[in-house]
């Protein structure tokens, strides 16, 4: 077959109404029954959704935030991917939420019209990065998290949560591999670049601690078996972080947990000071010009 | 980038390169295609991140289930100055085809 170009070559279907969407596409819900599970309370379900929702979500945004800085044009096409996964798994959680909280609320009534103190995400997703170091050991400690957390989340009583959770599985594996082998390079790279690698792990050690606490939500729903209680991932966490740490002549830094306010810290909706910047762009469009669309 | 040597005399000399990654040639195969197609070219600093350079850059429309990617510079290819003793003389020999005889339906590909 004669092709024009080598992309109408490899494409599957010569479409050329749709020429730039390739083809091949699946929706990870095809098929799944959406109705909350019996048993399964629906506040619950709405308020975990919305945890990794905003998780997602928030993360996303930060990577965004590289995009026309990123060192090197490759990079940051992979920054945009791997936001653009998250910001995916955000958009199926919130949609979740909407319908397991009864109020029927869309995916950008959650983005786009919640304030700082309903936001449920980690303070590691919400943190600023100091170099593109700063961003990659960031990404090493949100992905290593979220790929144990998804790959449990996969047999959850919930098909809708299940259904995300192991099309995310595959979007974290890679993650994950694009921010260890980053840090494997610039740990055992130049001086310079080992010693902001360094700089890295000790300014994103703090915020780990809170990623294994489980809140109320998450112990109730685990014990339903629709939820994954966080603490059960350390283990695998520390293993992995150990192996790639080591293969980049790294050490673990000792640090005590970012401490939050009366107990409290991202899951309850108390944040740190750069969420509310992160919030003001996020959603600055969205609330100038209410009900837009294009 | 200016130094100043002993005598007192400045030398001026060009910055380095931006990147000094070296290029690489992207192949694709699709998943019905037979072969791998060349699709472009990215920078990286070694095969690896250019393999994942390549799935960031060029499969993000599902277009490829394999990926190779070779250095340029290790690309040896023919020069278009030679392009007549090359490929003209094989122009007129239509016999080389086998279009003289009938090909099976059930023979796919030719």
């Amino acid at each position: 077959m004669p092709f024009d170009t080598a992309y109408e070559a490899i494409t599957e279907e010569n479409d050329s109404e749709r020429w730039a969407f390739g083809t091949g596409f699946t929706d990870p819900l095809a098929g799944v029954d959406t109705s909350v599970p019996d048993g399964v309370d629906g506040a619950d379900l709405a308020a975990y959704c919305l945890m990794l929702g905003d998780d997602a979500l928030v993360m996303s945004h930060r990577l965004q935030q590289w995009l026309a800085r990123a060192p090197e044009l490759e990079e940051e096409t992979a920054l945009a991917n791997i936001a653009l996964d998250l910001l995916g798994q955000a958009r199926l959680l919130f949609t979740r939420a909407g319908a397991a909280d009864g109020t029927g609320r869309t995916e950008d009534d959650y983005a786009f019209l919640r304030g700082e103190r309903e936001f449920r995400n980690v303070r590691l997703a919400e943190a600023t990065d100091s170099d593109f170091a700063g961003l990659i050991a960031r990404l090493l400690v949100f992905s290593t998290w979220r790929l144990a957390l998804l790959t449990r989340l996969a047999r959850s009583a919930d098909p809708v949560l299940a259904a995300v959770a192991a099309q995310g599985v595959k979007e974290l594996t890679y993650h994950r591999d694009y921010a260890a082998q980053w840090l494997i390079m610039l740990g055992d790279g130049t001086s310079y670049s080992r010693e902001r690698a360094a700089a890295a792990l000790t300014a994103v050690a703090p915020l780990v601690s809170e990623l294994f606490e489980p809140t109320a939500v998450e112990s109730r729903l685990a014990a339903a078996g629709v939820a994954v209680d966080p603490s059960q991932l350390l283990a695998e966490f520390a293993d992995v972080i150990a192996q790639v740490v080591d293969k980049a002549t790294l050490t673990w830094p000792k640090a005590l947990g970012l401490a939050g306010v009366s107990g409290q810290a991202g899951r309850d909706g108390i944040h740190t000071e750069a969420m509310g910047f992160l919030l003001a762009e996020l959603q600055s469009v969205a609330r100038a010009t209410p009900g837009a669309t294009w | 980038m200016t130094t100043q040597e002993s005598e007192g005399n400045v030398v001026v000399s060009a910055p380095p390169p931006r990147s000094g990654w070296p290029l690489f040639e992207v192949f694709l195969r699709s998943k019905r295609g037979l072969n791998h197609v060349h699709v472009g070219s990215l920078h990286a600093a070694d095969p690896q991140m250019a393999l994942r350079h390549a799935r960031d850059l060029y499969t993000r429309r599902n277009e490829g289930v394999s990926i190779w990617v070779v250095q340029a510079a290790d690309i040896t290819a023919s020069s278009p100055d030679e392009k007549d003793p090359f490929f003209a003389p094989s122009g007129d020999k239509v016999y080389r085809h086998p279009t003289f005889y009938e090909i099976p339906d059930s023979v796919p590909h030719m």
